[in-house]
C-alpha cells in the first residue's frame, strides 16, 4: 500500500494535533495547579518544604522529560495501575511541567520586594491573604513572559509521547510517513502545524517581556 | 502479578549502560562544539548587512525554536541523504543537536555581544590596545561572563534532548537501555536507573561549569 501524501493523509495529522493540543492543555492546567503547590512550598517559611521543593525541581529540570515519561508510564504498570496511553502521558506531562513552572513561579514571588511581605504582616494578614491578594497578583505579571514562554517548550515536549506510541501530531507524522514514503514532505508538513502553533505564542511571549521590561525604565 | 522489582538486569548491564553514558557525553559534547560554532556564526550573520542573511538567520532560529526536536531529527534523518550527505545515525544527532542548540546559542550571545556598553570598546582603542585584544578582552570576556549561566543552561538541555537522539538509533545511553529493556522486559528498572545516570550526567556538568565560572570569571565587576 502505497499511497501518496493527500487531503486524507493531511486530515490524519489534524486528528494528531487535536491531541497535541489537548495533551498540552491538560498538562499546562494540572502543571499550574501542582506547579503553585511547588512555588508556595519553594518559598515557605518551613525549611522542610523549601528543601523538598529544590529536590523536586532539581530531579525534573535534571533529567530528561523522555525519561520521566517512561518511569511513569512502566511505574503505574507496575504498580498494577491500568491507565489509558494517553492518562499516563499527561501525569508524565504534568509533573515536568510543575517543576519548571514551579521554579518560574518561585523566581516571580521572590522578586517581590520583601518589604511588601513585611508591611502585609504589619497590618495583620495572614499567609493566605497575603499571598492570595498582594504577592501572587504581583507575581504572576512578572511571570507572564516566562509562562507563555514555557508554553511553547510544553507543546514540543508533547512530541515525546510518540516515543511512548502515543498518537498525536508527532507520532500520526510517523505512520503517514511509512504509508506514504515521503518523510521529508510529511515530516516538513509536520513541523509546519508545529510552528503555527507555536510561533503565535513565541512571538506573544517576547511581546509581553519587551512590554515588560519598557515598563521597567 | 503485584509490583516485582528485580534490579539483577540492571546489575548485568551495568557496564553496557556506562559505555552508553560515555555515548551520551560523546554526543552531548560534540553538539555543544558545534552549538557554539553556529553560535557565534549566527550572531554575525544575524548582525549582518545584507539583508536575506540577516532574515535567513531569523528564519532558522524561529523554525528552530517553534518546532520540536524530534520532528527535526527525523527531518534531518531523511533529508540529508537526500543532500548527498551520507553521516550515520550518531552523525546525524550530533549535527541535529548542534544546530538545535545553535539556534539557541545566537540569541543567548548576541544579547551578551550587545550588553557590553560601546564606550568600552573606545576606552580599550584610545588606551591604545590592538583591535584584537579588545575584541577578546574587553568585547568577549564580559560578554561571555554576562551569558555564562544561560549558555551552559542551554547545554544541559541539550545534553537532556540527547536522550531523544535514540529514536534514530544514535549511540548513546537512552538506545543503549532501549536495547537492554527489550531482552529482558524489565522496563521500569531500566529505565529507572538510567534516569538517575542522566541526573548524575547533568550534576557533572553543572559542576564542570561552575568550576570554569570560578576560574575565569573570577574578577570584580566595577
Amino acid at each position: 500500500m502505497n499511497q501518496t501524501f493527500g487531503l486524507p493523509e493531511f486530515g490524519f495529522l489534524l486528528g494528531g494535533l487535536k491531541w497535541t493540543v489537548l495533551l498540552s492543555l491538560i498538562a499546562f492546567a494540572g502543571g499550574g495547579v501542582v506547579g503553585m503547590l511547588i512555588a508556595l512550598a519553594r518559598t515557605a517559611e518551613r525549611a522542610l518544604l523549601r528543601r523538598l521543593a529544590i529536590g523536586y525541581i532539581a530531579i525534573f529540570q535534571g533529567t530528561p522529560l523522555l525519561m520521566q515519561l517512561f518511569v511513569v508510564y512502566y511505574g503505574l504498570g507496575l504498580l498494577g495501575i491500568q491507565l489509558p496511553a494517553w492518562a499516563a502521558v499527561a501525569i508524565g506531562f504534568t509533573l515536568n511541567a510543575s517543576a519548571f513552572l514551579g521554579d518560574i513561579w518561585r523566581g516571580a514571588i521572590q522578586a517581590i520586594p520583601r518589604g511588601q511581605t513585611e508591611a502585609a504582616q504589619a497590618l495583620g494578614l495572614h499567609y493566605r491573604a497575603r499571598m492570595a491578594d498582594i504577592i501572587l497578583p504581583q507575581a504572576l505579571r512578572i511571570a507572564q513572559p516566562a509562562t507563555v514562554g514555557y508554553l511553547v517548550q510544553l507543546i514540543k515536549g508533547t512530541s515525546l509521547a510518540a516515543i511512548v506510541g502515543f498518537i498525536e501530531l508527532a507520532r500520526a507524522g510517523q505512520i503517514v510517513s511509512n504509508t506514504t514514503f515521503e518523510p521529508i514532505l510529511v515530516f516538513g508538513v509536520v513541523g509546519a502545524i508545529y510552528f503555527v502553533l507555536c510561533w503565535p505564542l513565541s512571538w506573544y511571549s517576547a511581546r509581553l517581556e519587551a512590554r515588560f521590561a519598557a515598563s521597567m525604565r | 502479578m503485584g509490583p516485582k522489582l528485580d534490579f539483577s538486569v540492571v546489575y548485568d548491564a551495568l557496564p553496557a549502560l556506562l559505555w552508553g553514558c560515555l555515548g551520551t557525553f560523546q554526543l552531548a559534547l560534540s553538539g555543544m562544539v558545534l552549538a557554539l560554532i553556529i553560535g557565534i556564526g549566527g550572531v554575525l550573520t544575524r548582525n549582518s548587512r545584507l539583508a536575506p542573511v540577516r532574515i535567513a538567520t531569523i528564519a532558522f532560529i524561529e523554525i528552530i525554536r517553534n518546532t520540536p526536536f524530534l520532528v527535526q531529527i527525523f527531518f534531518l534523518f531523511f533529508a540529508l541523504p537526500g543532500l548527498g550527505m551520507k553521516l550515520d545515525p550518531t552523525e546525524t544527532a550530533i549535527l541535529a543537536l548542534g544546530l538545535n542548540g545553535g539556534a539557541y546559542a545566537i540569541e543567548i550571545i548576541r544579547g551578551g555581544v550587545q550588553s557590553i556598553p560601546k564606550g568600552q570598546t573606545e576606552a580599550g582603542l584610545a588606551l591604545g590596545l590592538h583591535p584584537a585584544q579588545v575584541f577578546r578582552l574587553i568585547i568577549l570576556k564580559p560578554a561571555l561572563r554576562a551569558i555564562f549561566p544561560a549558555l551552559t543552561g542551554q547545554f544541559i538541555m541539550l545534553t537532556l534532548t540527547s536522550s531523544i537522539c535514540s529514536s534514530v538509533a544514535a549511540y548513546e545511553l537512552t538506545s543503549v537501555a532501549q536495547r537492554i529493556e527489550s531482552d529482558t522486559f524489565r522496563s521500569f528498572e531500566v529505565y529507572f536507573t538510567i534516569t538517575g545516570m542522566y541526573l548524575a550526567i547533568s550534576w557533572i556538568l553543572m559542576a564542570s561549569f561552575a568550576a570554569i565560572a570560578r576560574r575565569q570569571f573570577n574578577y570584580p565587576t566595577r
